[in-house]
């Protein structure tokens, strides 16, 4: 890939876009996916060494306590909106991110005094406090930093780094305890070290002004009022229908995997692994579907996704046990996410005025995790009514009666329209 | 800031960051070279022959924890000398128990990535008779009366999809014939005189009555149940309701077993009961301190714990009908098991 010039500030791409050439990702882009790139090797670090640390190090029974129960979803939900408007007002986006990275950070070296299960479960809820805050805010300076036309790309560029931390994450938490038998103290502290790093790339890499020069005349205003307003723009509303109608038909992927593991038979041994390979089709497809995105056009792309999760869906269903199933429904279940995640943004961004952008962006990706939350908890009560084959063969039928609803309500193509980007 | 000062701020603070990591892994590292050096007050361990063939001089077979050469590795004491010098056998083992001459050793292996884990059936001599690759952490052992069957509990969670809920998987092994039930969650339940099936079942803590019959705890729906199962019949029932890592005394007649209480510390939820099954009575067993262990009986009137200690875990005693209070068995040890 051509980097660019790091020197040269995020200025409209669109001036070096022209039809036919490769452009670069903008640098505020590759520094926003170097940040989340280090963020997720420190936060998978302790995710993954977690319960290893409460059941070997602490000599506790992590089960039934919940450590962050339900409550918790409706409280990131509103911690997520509230970061898009802060970052809004102002054009703070970066200020907001810093400090949801920042949160973040402080909370590694607390686990090492956070001895007991109430306290390491307020720590990790502020953990997720910190990353609820950034979310938005960070897309935003995103799509900002991008020409209109590239936004998929640079979404799948952003979205490949921040997975390639996720699975380096564990790895490293591992090594450690190579080196050091039961060094969790090593390994919270190497996770806070990392995590400072990323909040430094942060602070000195990524420009704070993401929000370009003074605002246009005529151009809205950021306050609660107008972002609320914003589910009255009829392209925001189709929009956020349509992630909150196939969002409720998203099984989680904990049920994904336990499917996986119930109905395909995979050995236990490999069962921590399944979501490794999840992870590794999204890295390996972000980029490419990104660009087939910006090409064929978002909405076809994410529509395509929730087409492949229903292949999966699918292939969990009869009782076929092919050595091969496996590898491909985790291979669908990594392009759905691919085809999904930063696409889904890329179309926003578009429907979006950039003085709003934070608080749309947050208002989408709110609805989508409320619906896929309401799906998890409908499809836990369908398993205990029904048993799993129904309750998945259930919410595949869902998946595809939304699916149609979401190509009635269809947005228009935000590849050819722009809610505004730099000037 | 121009470039360069920009590079020269992140180049230094990488360096120091550096040097915080390196020095923590250090630290980690020498504290557990620390641990394999004897400790002057740590009770006598010598290398030696350990077998689980019940003989006439009863022995505790547990998880040595004391510092040096022989740390985690299974070792015997005499029963009448629980304080006295450990024979250790060289076989380490997270958890253990053993019955009959049959053991079931949860051991670490190293992976490539990252660090697996097994189940290891043992026969008197200690020697490997077959193994199993496990789910996630392992937390909880057993082996019926006979030595015939094998069940074991682990812990599976850590990644980011799962969040913070862990989730647990019970195993039952007949040894004889090698079948293995790889989760109890697939058999069916009844709740309440009702079939039941759920996402969120969970079983820990199997205890043996015989070759066919376990008891063992069920959770859903924020409940915990003491469910009897049936491996012929594939099927678990419930019988009661806030009970968890039931242990069968060896008379068959009551389940030790540990309790949430309201009102306790959310960190230390748990005080010590026994159940008669015949009265269906519950007897609090004279331990102020929260207990997070699946007890061991002794005999028919004592039962076996662990407790958190200086070295991991001290094994403690404590009559089995409420009355007296704690004894300390033996410091630094864990999932003792008696023979003979």
């Amino acid at each position: 890939m051509y980097v660019a010039d790091s020197r040269s500030t995020p200025a409209a791409p669109a001036a070096r876009l022209t039809t036919g050439r490769r452009s670069a990702v903008a640098p505020t882009v590759l520094a926003l996916g170097a940040v989340s790139l280090i963020t997720d090797v420190s936060s998978e670090m302790v995710t993954a060494v977690l319960p290893l640390y409460l059941v070997t190090g602490l000599g506790l029974s992590p089960l039934g306590f919940g450590l962050l129960d339900g409550v918790y979803n409706g409280f990131s939900a509103l911690v997520r909106l509230v970061g898009g408007h802060l970052a809004d007002r102002g054009g703070r986006h970066k200020a907001v991110a810093v400090f949801g990275y920042g949160l973040s950070a402080v909370c590694k070296p607390l686990l090492l005094v956070a001895g007991s299960l109430p306290v390491i479960g307020a720590v990790l809820a502020a953990d997720r406090t910190g990353k609820g805050l950034r979310t938005a805010p960070r897309d935003a300076m995103i799509s900002l930093a991008s020409a209109p036309e590239a936004r998929g790309r640079a979404f799948g560029v952003h979205r490949a780094m921040d997975t390639a931390g996720a699975l380096l994450g564990p790895l490293v938490a591992f090594l450690i305890l190579r080196q050091a038998v039961d060094g969790y103290d090593a390994v919270f502290t190497v996770s806070f070290c990392v995590a400072a790093v990323g909040v430094l790339v942060l602070v000195l890499f990524v420009p704070a002004r993401a929000a370009g020069p003074e605002r246009a005349p005529g151009a809205p205003r950021a306050s609660l009022k107008a972002a609320l307003a914003l589910l009255g723009e009829r392209e925001v509303r189709r929009l956020a229908l349509c992630a909150l109608l196939l969002g409720l038909a998203t099984v989680s992927d904990s049920f994904v995997y336990l499917l996986l593991q119930r109905r395909l038979d995979v050995p236990d041994r490999w069962f921590a692994l399944l979501p490794l390979g999840t992870a590794a089709a999204f890295l390996l497809l972000a980029v490419p579907l990104g660009r087939l995105a910006d090409r064929v056009g978002r909405w076809q792309v994410f529509l395509g996704g929730h087409a492949a999760l229903l292949c999966a869906y699918a292939l969990l269903l009869p009782g076929w046990r092919g050595a091969a199933l496996p590898y491909v429904v985790l291979a669908l279940h990594g392009l759905f996410y691919a085809a999904t995640d930063g696409v889904l943004m890329a179309a926003a961004a578009g429907a979006v005025p950039a003085e709003l952008r934070s608080s749309g962006l947050a208002l989408i990706q709110t609805g989508q995790a409320s619906a896929r939350f309401v799906c998890s908890i409908a499809f836990g009560a369908a398993w205990t009514a029904w048993g799993d084959r129904t309750a998945l063969g259930t919410a595949a039928a869902a998946l595809a009666l939304c699916a149609a609803g979401a190509v009635l309500l269809r947005p228009a193509d935000p590849a050819r329209t722009d809610g505004g980007t730099l000037a | 800031m121009t470039l360069r000062n920009k590079l020269i701020v992140l180049v230094t603070a990488l360096l120091v960051l550096a040097g915080v990591a390196t020095a923590s892994v250090l630290h980690a590292a020498s504290r557990e070279d620390r641990k394999n050096q004897v400790q002057a007050d740590g009770p006598p361990v010598r290398g030696g022959q350990v077998s689980l063939a019940p003989d006439s001089a009863r022995r505790i077979v547990f998880r040595n924890m004391a510092w040096g050469p022989h740390r985690d590795e299974l070792a015997t004491v005499p029963a009448a000398d629980p304080a006295g010098p450990r024979t250790a056998s060289g076989v380490k083992c997270l958890r253990f128990y053993a019955a009959a001459g049959t053991g079931v050793c949860l051991q670490a292996e190293r992976g490539a990535v990252r660090d697996g884990y097994r189940a290891v059936i043992l026969d008197a001599d200690l020697k490997e008779r077959a193994h199993y690759g496990l789910p996630g952490i392992p937390t909880r052992a057993r082996v019926s009366p006979s030595g015939h069957l094998a069940a074991w509990t682990v812990f599976v969670g850590g990644d980011s999809y799962a969040g913070t809920n862990f989730s647990t998987r019970t195993a039952i092994l007949d040894t004889r014939t090698g079948a293995l039930t790889r989760t109890l969650e697939d058999f069916a339940i009844e709740r309440d005189g009702h079939p039941y099936h759920a996402s969120d079942v969970n079983f820990w803590g199997v205890t043996f009555a015989d070759d066919q019959h376990f008891y063992a705890t069920m959770a859903t729906a924020k409940k915990t149940y003491l469910v009897r199962g049936d491996l012929a019949a594939r099927k678990v029932t419930t019988l009661r309701t806030n009970l968890e890592c039931p242990s069968l005394s060896p008379d068959g007649t009551r389940i030790a077993f540990k309790k949430r209480v309201a009102g306790l510390p959310a960190d230390a939820p748990w005080h010590l009961y026994v159940l008669d099954l015949a009265t269906m009575r519950e007897t609090a067993l004279a331990e102020p301190r929260s207990v997070d262990d699946q007890l061991v009986w002794q005999d028919d009137r004592t039962v076996v714990y662990s407790l958190p200690g200086d070295y991991g875990a001290d094994l403690y005693s404590l009559p089995a009908d409420g009355t007296g209070g704690p004894r300390r068995l033996l410091t630094a040890g864990l999932a003792p098991a008696y023979l003979g």
